[in-house]
């Protein structure tokens, strides 16, 4: 008697299991939780503080915020960020100052951290939320963050 | 080492086999040498090392910030609370008290994430046993978890949201309403996994009395988190040292002692419950208040060993720093817990068949990248 | 109308171009052509199906980009295998090595040809039909042990016996289920059994209780039969390698994989043909429109492949001795205590 109870158990317990992918089933057409990837870029939007790369914003003047003080070199865990600078001559005081010549940032090598973010003192550097990162040559994920013939905003100090 | 296993095991009717580093239902790079008669299993030699980063050695050169990414990417399952483990050791290093907005911010987002592990878990173990529908479901679940991390951290999977004196930045505004909007919606999902596969007759006959560990081998393997609660042995770290916030929230320790896959598998399955009422508990009244004690930008411990246990979604992760006084540590080590985990294996599974190993596999829930740092 | 008077026509004039012999073998030469045709078309689609069937129970889509719905998918997936390069393993025993898809493509094509389609297509019309399909469907057992054995591959080896204790234990089950529904038609001829049912009803109708439990071990027992889930120890992809078929590529490999489908295919086949009434609508709504036959045919075979593949994406894996314990004690009993209560119900009279 007790074979027929194992029978009936064990069958009600596999029919309930199908049931449940059955409800599936009958609800796929809205339930459905693929994207369908290239088509929906438009529509695509990451949220705000979606790390995909490090980029320095510049405004309509072509102006950025650094003014070359490498606390994000010194943050960095790995060596991403590399700062090229010099010193010149400000034409107001006359004195020399340190300021940026390039701002190297190896695309490659970063874990997107954001160490760096939260160490610089002047917010000029943030994410952006672009994930489509894949080159066919090393060499492009070497990128220089401050753009030709910028210079700091006036009246950014460290 | 591998010549001495195989001189040693061609007696009878024995031979070996790699379940080699790639294979579906090695969560990871893990090589198993298995010897083999017939269908019995007769030893087993875990091959580890391939997937060996030097996370140990690089935190020697990292200052104590920097130490904190790199734990993410060790168990990456449960990678919030690898870094809270980090950052418990430095702030009690420091003698720091963090703000009590820090601390119930920290446990909700840990809970959060052993949910989340947990989750992927469940769908794992059904896609080794065979129900290959179950991963989706897990995934999807999953999700909203991770859109829940995506929104305030930044990132899905290697967080990076504690530092050494509190949190990099506040969260989201719309955190509480998310969560509460994945609890809703998860309280009515668990059940259904319930119908799905654990009350499955085919899954209880794969998984009853398979892999069993009793009280004292899990005592004497060192095995910790959910498959030692398997066999009854009590070790919750979240009870018996408590750390942020698990001191003022009212929770289970779940124990069952049959010993066997099923019980661990109903361990963790319990579990998600009591991470759901933790987060119950928690996430109406997160306490206003700062978001991080300010210390000095270059950390320096004073000289001496530290060390700290937390509860990861495996067992106890436990972090070793000894210090010289420098701006760097002098040592890091870390006590993985999937590691001691997989020392049991070969007390669990020898003299079962290969479809029993799969099962107990999946069920001790190992990340390989845990095992070699 | 349209198929009859193709078929006659051709035949007409077959014999009247050609002398008596040669058209009588170009004409077999064409039916199987015909078949081959269909076993290809078959064969892809049913991928294709299951792919998408799939995806529906796991909350996706399945492929939709080659193609509208993706029908160019299984195309695309037949030309890259069968521009793959043919490894094989270095002491492979190489005469069993090549012989071993052909005995599971041809004991797919024999049995295919004995169905009955419709009213008049059917290629083969025996008064045996029900044994043998039976009889053929246990030679395709010899091409997996072969192809395992020639594979000179361990794991291939453990696959192909394990996947052969698993058809010969299961071909008890199917045997003895359709013995059930033969005691109520009386003849093993299948264009007979299927008058029986436009005479009387479908069997699974006229035989209600021991019909019943006759079609759930049916259905059990042929979803071992085929190697699908849940009873797919055999090519499992979380254990030992791909089973027996790990060493073969390409259009080899291709052949074991359109055979289980095929093997799916005739399982469902068998069932509808015997259980279900073949090509006759439900209660004689169409019964006079001959075109009309072959649809509902595909219609309930498709119903019957939408179960078993219900069952794949559900089940987890049985154990290889849970699953011969299955068989020899619950399946088997089961169907000889069904065997004389299906009896018992015949000479009361009580079946409708």
């Amino acid at each position: 008697m007790s074979y027929f109870k194992d029978i009936y158990k064990g069958v009600k317990t596999l029919l309930t299991g199908m049931s449940i992918t059955g409800k599936y089933f009958l609800n796929s057409r809205k339930g459905a939780l693929t994207q369908e990837y290239p088509e929906n870029r438009e529509t695509l939007q990451m949220f705000d503080r979606f790390r995909g790369e490090v980029v320095m914003p510049h405004d309509e003047n072509n102006e950025h915020r650094c003014t070359g003080c490498q606390k994000c070199e010194i943050a960095c865990p790995n060596g991403s960020i590399e700062i090229i600078w010099d010193r010149q001559v400000v034409p107001e005081t006359g004195k020399k100052k340190k300021m940026i010549d390039k701002h190297i940032y190896h695309l490659g090598m970063c874990t997107m951290c954001s160490l760096c973010i939260e160490a610089c003192p002047t917010d000029a550097i943030k994410w952006a939320q672009n994930f489509e990162n894949s080159v066919y040559d090393r060499g492009y994920l070497t990128r220089v963050l401050n753009k030709e013939g910028s210079k700091v905003k006036a009246g950014v100090e460290d | 080492m591998t010549e001495q296993i195989v001189n040693n095991s061609f007696k009878s009717q024995e031979y070996f086999v790699n379940m080699g580093p790639q294979h579906p239902a090695t969560h990871g790079v893990l090589r198993l040498i298995l010897t083999i008669d017939g269908e019995i299993i007769k030893n087993i030699e875990p091959d580890l090392g391939y997937i060996h980063r030097s996370i140990e050695k690089m935190c020697e050169r990292d200052s104590y910030q920097q130490i904190v990414h790199l734990t993410d990417r060790m168990d990456y399952l449960s990678s919030h609370i690898n870094n809270e483990a980090v950052c418990l050791t430095v702030e009690n290093a420091l003698g720091l008290e963090v703000p009590d907005r820090v601390k119930v911010i920290r446990t909700i987002i840990s809970e959060l994430t052993r949910i989340a592990s947990h989750c992927l878990w469940w769908g794992v173990m059904g896609m080794d046993v065979g129900a290959l529908t179950t991963y989706f479901l897990a995934f999807r679940d999953r999700e909203m978890i991770n859109d829940i991390f995506e929104e305030t951290c930044g990132a899905r999977l290697t967080m990076n949201y504690n530092i050494p004196g509190g949190l990099m930045f506040d969260i989201h505004p719309n955190f509480v309403q998310r969560t509460k909007e994945f609890l809703t919606h998860f309280r009515k999902k668990l059940p259904e996994y319930d119908r799905l596969l654990t009350n499955n007759v085919i899954f209880q006959k794969r998984t009853k009395g398979v892999g069993f560990l009793s009280k004292q081998d899990a005592i004497s393997y060192g095995v910790s988190g959910p498959v030692a609660r398997g066999s009854g042995y009590s070790s919750d770290v979240r009870k018996i040292h408590p750390y942020s916030a698990y001191n003022s929230v009212d929770f289970n320790e779940i124990l069952f002692t049959e010993g066997d896959t099923l019980s661990r598998y109903k361990v963790r399955i319990a579990e998600m419950w009591e991470s759901m009422k933790i987060i119950d508990q928690l996430i109406d009244n997160i306490p206003e208040g700062d978001i991080k004690v300010t210390t000095k930008a270059v950390i320096k411990l004073p000289k001496g060993e530290f060390y700290q246990k937390v509860e990861t979604a495996r067992g106890e992760l436990g972090v070793y720093i000894n210090s010289t006084g420098t701006k760097n540590p002098y040592r890091v080590k870390f006590r993985s817990p999937s590691l001691s985990n997989l020392n049991a294996l070969k007390q669990m599974a020898v003299g079962g068949k290969i479809g029993d190993l799969v099962a107990t596999m999946a069920s001790l829930d190992i990340v390989v990248p845990d095992i070699d740092r | 109308m349209i198929t009859l008077s193709i078929i006659k026509t051709i035949h007409n004039w077959l014999f009247s171009v050609l002398p008596e012999r040669i058209a009588s073998i170009t004409e077999m030469v064409l039916i199987a052509v015909f078949y081959l045709a269909l076993f290809a078309v078959i064969g892809l689609y049913l991928v294709l199906l299951e792919r998408r069937v799939a995806a529906w129970f796991q909350l996706r889509r399945g492929p939709n980009r080659v193609g509208p719905w993706g029908i160019f998918q299984t195309i695309a997936d037949a030309l890259k295998l069968v521009t793959k390069e043919l490894v094989g393993t270095k002491r492979a025993d190489k005469f069993l090595y090549n012989l071993a898809p052909y005995f599971v493509i041809v004991t797919a094509l024999v049995s295919m040809s004995v169905l009955p389609f419709s009213e008049q297509v059917q290629a083969f019309d025996i008064n045996i039909g029900v044994f043998f399909l039976l009889a053929v469907s246990s030679i395709g057992v010899i091409g997996i042990l072969l192809g395992g054995w020639s594979s000179n591959n361990k794991y291939s080896l453990i696959g192909a016996m394990r996947s052969g204790i698993q058809t010969i234990s299961y071909e008890l089950s199917v045997g003895l289920s359709l013995l059930t529904m033969v005691l109520l038609t009386g003849t093993l001829q299948l264009s007979e059994i299927i008058a029986n049912q436009q005479a009387n009803g479908w069997l699974i109708i006229q035989g209600h209780i021991p019909a019943f439990i006759a079609f759930s071990i049916f259905m059990i027992a042929g979803t071992a039969e085929t190697n699908r889930a849940p009873f797919d120890l055999v090519e499992a992809e979380s254990e030992l390698g791909a089973g027996f078929h790990t060493e073969y590529s390409g259009m080899k490999f291709a052949y074991f994989f359109l055979a289980e489908f095929i093997n799916m295919f005739i399982i469902s086949s068998i069932a509808v043909t015997v259980f279900f009434g073949g090509w006759l609508s439900p209660f004689g709504i169409t019964e006079g429109i001959i075109w009309m036959q072959p649809i509902w045919f595909c219609i309930k075979l498709v119903a019957i492949i939408f179960l078993m593949m219900w069952f794949r994406w559900t089940f987890p894996r049985l154990r290889v001795d849970q699953l011969l314990k299955l068989e020899w004690k619950y399946l088997l009993p089961l169907n000889l205590m069904n065997i004389v209560l299906m009896a018992i119900l015949i000479w009361l009279g009580f079946t409708i």
